[in-house]
């Protein structure tokens, strides 16, 4: 199977040849290296940025308004805060021109902790993200949702910010892409650069399908009756865990929500598995103050109120100013498997 | 006088010459002692980051990235610095190649291999950060953070209060050729020279020729980034930043100008990158590059001031200092998980909004 980052090329590949993208661009995204990730190894269109996220985002959005696809890359989500008035300006240029420019753009950009990425490789943009009124914003938790939701981000006719779980991008997933070969070694033979020299490489791309994950739509990973988690990304496959351990260990059934599409989002999935578990909890690894499950759990309390029999959790980053790289201190910084675990233990337990 | 170096590098050819210039043999271009010091501390410095990465290596670190390549201009630097704390002695703005510059102003190796190895003793900060992300407040060396080119702006404001109070002090600035494409560049150039309102600063460039993956030449219009400080009227020099006599000379040349005037110098040093960006791309050392403590370590010798033995016994004394510095670290305690909330605010007020 694919890893995500294969996922990721594989269906920019998909872009410029089916979808009218014409520009791959940002820092070391081009030849020789084709991204930090290996994210766009062997694209047509792939070109190297100057070191300038302002420059690299204006330039998306002017091709954007040119009517042109691009697809633009921040290195890490970390670098992305020094862009925030042009995120906010491409947000906003639909509505403040009564509809008369509109922006289709892509802006993907690794995100979240679990690298030992230390301060400046580990922050998570989602929360913030989601303040960007006028943004659409998802996050895939595995390859074949890596593949679908790009092409969906890259056909809609609005900005929309593709944050990838950046200690998610080496694991592979468990379905194939459509198009994508049985056998991984040949998958990697195939598309992977290899190592030294490769100025003669080209890759030899598979006949890849047509398959979209639309924006706005989650997805059941684990179906249950006692409590609902919800997250994406990178905790999306911890939650799993947890609902796996819990059904072993204790026979429990938790409902796992995989939201992939924050902006918009699946409310009409999460009312109504909350409806039927009755306890919900929300996982993000962004800072929790003014977190994006923040107002998801708010929403839960407005419309399911006198029907939970627990309050909605948020697990979610401490807020901090940074993760420290120490493993003793991102472990308390951003949610670890024994705290979402902890967090439903404790919501089971709760007696209305 | 300082002028611009015509040669170096033409764009879109070749790349610029980092080699060593040649010098006649009879007049030492510096005094003995001094040479001789400059060339201790280089091994110094190159040592230190050789067991940085075998830390990297050996596993006990998760990330390395420094300054090998970069020993000629840095540690000519660190001994030009007026160094202590507040406005009368000069500010560091550094980035993430500096170790020979703080080896050079007398920072312990075991500092930098704590840092490195995230003890709780990292005075710089607390395990939380990657290697050569320095801090020493008694030097006046501000935080060196990761975000490429942020301490171009950050420069201004203490070069504003150097020049406020009247003092000699200069605020210096180090980073890479690359991120001289980001907007705080820029806002340095224009802020440092306003007319009448010109800030001591060293605005200085190591010019290794790369970003990560992505070569100067792709992304340069300008031939060289020191032409860009002439349309301010800015003082600017490209120099070899691999020979350390061109080195100290230009830097002390600089140094004085700006504390004569006050007025700014953007200064361009071409450098090696010798293992490559950082760990993430192996941190070999990559074939074909001049290597400035080698070049040196033969000139030293053609003149007579270094014999083998010697220069063997040099290393061999920083080697093992090296080591010991790491085999100390690792009996150091790890940060406890309580302390990331240490610090959030000055004078450790309570950060954390359950204890509001
Ligand atoms: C604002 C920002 N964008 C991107 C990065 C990722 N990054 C780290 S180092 C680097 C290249 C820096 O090149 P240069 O400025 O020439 O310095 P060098 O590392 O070559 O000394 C990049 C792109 C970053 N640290 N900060």
């Amino acid at each position: 199977m694919a890893n995500m980052a294969q996922a990721v090329r594989m269906a920019l590949h998909y872009g410029e040849t089916h979808l009218d993208v014409v520009d791959i661009f940002g820092q070391d995204v081009g030849p020789p290296l084709g991204g930090v990730f290996t994210a766009t190894q062997g694209l047509k269109t792939t070109w190297n940025t100057p070191l300038d996220e302002r420059g690299i985002i204006g330039m998306a959005m002017g091709i954007a308004l040119a009517g042109e696809r691009c697809v633009a890359e921040i290195q890490f989500c970390d670098y992305i805060f020094n862009t925030i008035d042009l995120l906010k300006i491409a947000g906003n240029t639909c509505w403040v021109s009564n509809g008369n420019y509109s922006m289709p753009m892509v802006v993907m950009t690794p995100a979240g902790a679990g690298i030992h990425g230390s301060v400046y490789h580990s922050h998570s943009f989602d929360a913030w993200a989601t303040r960007l009124a006028g943004w659409k914003v998802v996050m895939p938790s595995n390859p074949l949702d890596a593949y679908g939701l790009m092409l969906s981000a890259i056909a809609d006719p609005n900005p929309v910010l593709y944050l990838k779980p950046k200690a998610l991008l080496r694991v592979r997933g468990e379905d194939l892409i459509p198009g994508e070969p049985q056998d991984e070694k040949q998958l990697k033979s195939m598309i992977d650069a290899p190592l030294g020299d490769r100025r003669r490489w080209k890759p030899q791309w598979p006949e890849l399908e047509d398959y979209r994950v639309p924006l706005g739509q989650a997805k059941i990973t684990r179906s249950g009756e006692a409590l609902t988690l919800v997250s994406y990304g990178r905790t999306l496959p911890i939650c799993n865990k947890v609902a796996d351990e819990l059904l072993k260990e204790k026979g429990v059934a938790i409902e796992v929500i995989d939201l992939r599409s924050l902006i918009p989002y699946d409310w009409a999935s999460v009312l109504s598995s909350a409806r039927k578990t009755k306890r919900v909890i929300f996982v993000n690894e962004d800072t929790e103050v003014t977190n994006f499950g923040e107002h998801l759990a708010y929403r839960c309390t407005q419309e399911l109120f006198y029907e939970l029999l627990a309050r909605p959790r948020v697990v979610a980053g401490k807020n901090l100013p940074g993760i420290g790289l120490h493993p003793h201190l991102e472990e308390n910084s951003v949610p670890q498997i024994k705290d979402i675990r902890q967090a439903v233990l404790d919501t089971l337990a709760e007696v209305p | 006088m300082i002028k611009s170096q015509s040669s170096s590098r033409s764009k879109g050819g070749k790349r610029p010459s980092r080699g060593l210039s040649s010098r006649g043999t009879k007049k030492l271009p510096l005094p003995k002692d001094l040479l001789l010091q400059i060339h201790r501390l280089m091994v110094k410095s190159r040592a230190l980051e050789d067991r940085l990465i075998k830390i990297y290596k050996a596993g006990e670190s998760y990330f390395w990235i420094g300054g090998p390549g970069e020993e000629a201009f840095g540690v000519p630097l660190g001994l030009l610095v007026h160094k202590g704390q507040g406005p009368q002695y000069d500010w560091l703005h550094l980035h993430y190649r500096a170790t020979p510059t703080l080896v050079a102003m007398g920072m312990p190796m075991i500092d930098s291999v704590r840092l490195m190895m995230n003890r709780a003793t990292d005075v710089s900060t607390g395990g939380r950060n990657f290697s050569n992300h320095y801090c020493y407040p008694q030097w006046n060396v501000a935080p060196v953070s990761s975000p490429i080119e942020v301490q171009y702006s950050m420069a201004l404001g203490t070069a504003r209060v150097q020049q406020r109070h009247g003092t000699k002090g200069v605020s210096i600035v180090t980073g890479g050729d690359a991120g001289t494409a980001e907007g705080d560049f820029a806002s340095c150039l224009v802020w440092a020279s306003r007319p009448g309102q010109e800030l001591p600063l060293l605005i200085t460039v190591q010019n290794n020729g790369w970003g990560i993956s992505t070569d100067y030449d792709s992304q340069h219009g300008e031939k060289h980034i020191a032409d860009r400080g002439k349309a301010f009227g800015i003082k600017s020099l490209v120099m070899n930043g691999n020979d350390p006599v061109e080195s100290y000379l230009k830097l002390k040349e600089s140094l004085d100008y700006i504390r004569k005037t006050g007025k700014p110098v953007l200064l361009e040093a071409l450098v090696s990158r010798l293992y490559g960006h950082s760990s993430a791309s192996g941190a070999n050392m990559e074939k074909g590059q001049v290597c400035c403590v080698q070049s040196f370590e033969e000139k030293l010798k053609k003149w007579g001031l270094l014999k083998d033995k010697e220069a063997l016994a040099i290393r061999t004394e920083y080697e093992t200092e090296a080591k010991m510095a790491q085999e100390q670290a690792r009996q150091e305690p790890a940060p406890t998980p309580e302390s990331v909330w240490d610090h959030v605010y000055a004078h450790n007020e309570n950060g954390d909004w359950r204890n509001y």
